[in-house]
């Protein structure tokens, strides 16, 4: 009985030890334009090897343990995401790539998009950029296994035990957390264009790094409040990227609306 | 040939962590191919745990049957070679699990596993009458159809019958499920038809069969060892060099069609084969 426990045991340390070394992938792209279809892409080339992790591009969500989301959900595809989402077996990851994967990027305001990744799915980590870089999409893969180490009890949640939810997912990802600062500011200043008064206020901002990406999102959640709520799992990374952008919101209320405006007006004449 | 079970038991144990080993290598020899680094050797392992982990999701019992079949078909003929036993009893119990596999694949209603399951009928066509016409060129040779009788040889059997061998690396390419035959399903991802006979089995059941996989290797780089059984090394050279040259050969072909595998490597199988036994006939 006890050697059985045993081999119980060794079994089951052995699947989790499988489950953070072999995440199968499988990619959707959801009406992307393709920029972050190629960067996901990119990785499984010579360059940069993700099979080095044992990450594999399966194609079939029957197969796979990470979903890779690029681009916006609108009414169409929301229903083929969601079915791609419930064909694949526990324990899962879904990572949304890109400024239109987390939030719908510039096409948000268009009549058909409904938003992000996470409108319709629990999303576990999100990784920004237009488009998304190659090391961020890999470190966002890194992320998501943190997350399923999380899930599967090994560490104790990080967001949970220091309080502070950014900060915490700080030592894990490195990528996922500059990107934004990099990708989102550039992104903001293209959208912005000439409306210098909506690209000060990003630079401004008190957390700059996060502040674009919380403007937007935190006006999702505004907008949409059930978001999160219906989706627990997704739950505290999405914290991650909203905590500081909510206590921001109040300091940058007068700023934020300016940002949405010249997205707007820009979404109309490009 | 009773008093061998323990001991083949011990080598099909053994064969299951050879046969990973051994995808490790391949996959790590096919990275450096293609100039990249590959996984770690143990990425094999690391990928059937984790299936092992992963909740059940069949689309319906049969899967689940067919896929215990399968990988005890597959143990069955192996143990059945450490035995030393009959190769004609070997080769029908493996076409059980291999006919299983198909079945299982087509209880399903995805068409990407239909289509698999189709294809994988005319890959058994392919390598079924190659390898009956290899067992029985090793017949001619030995007198019989026992594995014991081929080990009592004291001549190998490979610069006799070179073109049998090379036949039998039709079949090999096509139980390895390498390029150019890699038709119903394919190791690396992104077929035309996704995984096509495994695609819907998912979880444990795919963890199952790809340990029967992994066996179905080990026995058939068994029978080509068949055809150094005189001595060790020129055993593992020879079986070395064949795998080799299947991941080359997996590196420097395209997928091709079910026409073209029919025609050209059942035609050229048979043919290498035919001719053989008659030189063998003869001389």
């Amino acid at each position: 009985m006890n050697r059985l426990e045993k081999l119980q045991q060794w079994f089951n340390k052995r699947i989790n030890e499988g489950r953070l070394k072999s995440p199968w992938i499988v990619h959707f792209d959801c009406g992307s334009c393709n920029g972050c279809d190629i960067e996901t892409l990119a990785c499984l080339t010579p360059v940069y090897d993700v099979e080095r992790f044992g990450i594999i591009n399966v194609g079939n969500p029957k197969h796979a343990d990470v979903l890779l989301v690029t681009g916006t959900v609108n009414s169409r595809n929301r229903h083929v995401l969601k079915n791609i989402y419930d064909q694949m077996p526990e324990p899962k990851a879904v990572i949304a790539i890109g400024a239109c994967g987390m939030t719908g990027g510039v096409f948000r305001e268009c009549y058909n998009v409904l938003g992000g990744v996470d409108q319709v799915i629990p999303v576990d980590v999100y990784v920004p950029g237009c488009p998304a870089k190659p090391e961020a999409i890999i470190d966002g893969v890194v992320t998501a296994l943190e997350r399923i180490k999380v899930k599967l009890g090994l560490i104790e949640d990080p967001a949970l035990s220091s309080g502070e939810a950014a900060a915490a997912l700080e030592p894990v990802s490195s990528f996922t957390q500059t990107a934004p600062e990099k990708g989102v500011e550039s992104e903001a200043a293209a959208l912005t264009g000439e409306s210098s008064a909506a690209r000060s206020s990003a630079f401004d901002a008190p957390a700059s790094d996060l502040s674009a990406a919380g403007a937007t999102s935190a006006k999702e959640t505004a907008a949409q409040g059930d978001a999160t709520a219906e989706n627990p799992a997704g739950e505290t990374s999405a914290a991650a990227f909203e905590q500081e952008p909510a206590a921001q919101s109040e300091t940058a209320g007068g700023t934020t609306p300016p940002a949405g405006k010249a997205q707007e007006h820009d979404g109309k004449t490009v | 040939m009773i008093m061998l079970l323990p001991y083949a038991v011990a080598a099909l144990v053994l064969s299951v962590i050879a046969g990973g080993l051994l995808s490790g290598v391949d996959r790590i020899v096919t990275a450096r191919l293609q100039s990249r680094q590959g996984p770690p050797v143990l990425q094999p392992f690391y990928d059937v745990f984790k299936l092992f982990g992963k909740t059940h999701s069949v689309v319906n019992p049969w899967q689940v049957f067919c896929s215990f079949v399968y990988v005890t078909a597959s143990a069955l003929a192996l143990l059945l070679f450490f035995m030393r036993g009959d190769l004609l009893l070997l080769f029908f119990i493996l076409t059980i699990g291999a006919v299983f596999q198909v079945v299982g694949a087509l209880t399903v209603n995805s068409p990407f596993s239909q289509v698999g399951a189709q294809r994988e009928l005319l890959q058994m066509l392919t390598y079924e009458p190659i390898l009956i016409l290899v067992f029985i060129a090793l017949s001619m040779k030995s007198g019989s159809f026992l594995i014991a009788d081929i080990y009592r040889l004291e001549e190998p059997l490979l610069p006799s019958m070179p073109l049998v061998y090379v036949a039998l690396g039709y079949a090999l390419t096509i139980k390895l499920r390498k390029s150019p035959f890699d038709i119903s399903a394919s190791h690396h991802a992104h077929q035309e038809i996704v995984r096509g006979v495994l695609n819907d089995y998912s979880g444990p059941q795919l963890a199952l069969l790809e340990i029967g996989h992994w066996l179905d290797v080990v026995l058939l780089l068994g029978i080509c060892s068949l055809f150094w059984s005189t001595g060790v090394v020129g055993m593992i050279v020879l079986l070395a060099a064949t795998y080799f040259v299947e991941l080359v050969i997996d590196n420097v072909c395209a997928r091709l069609t079910w026409q073209w595998m029919l025609l050209r490597g059942l035609c050229a199988g048979v043919i290498l084969c035919v001719i053989n036994l008659f030189l063998l006939y003869a001389v």
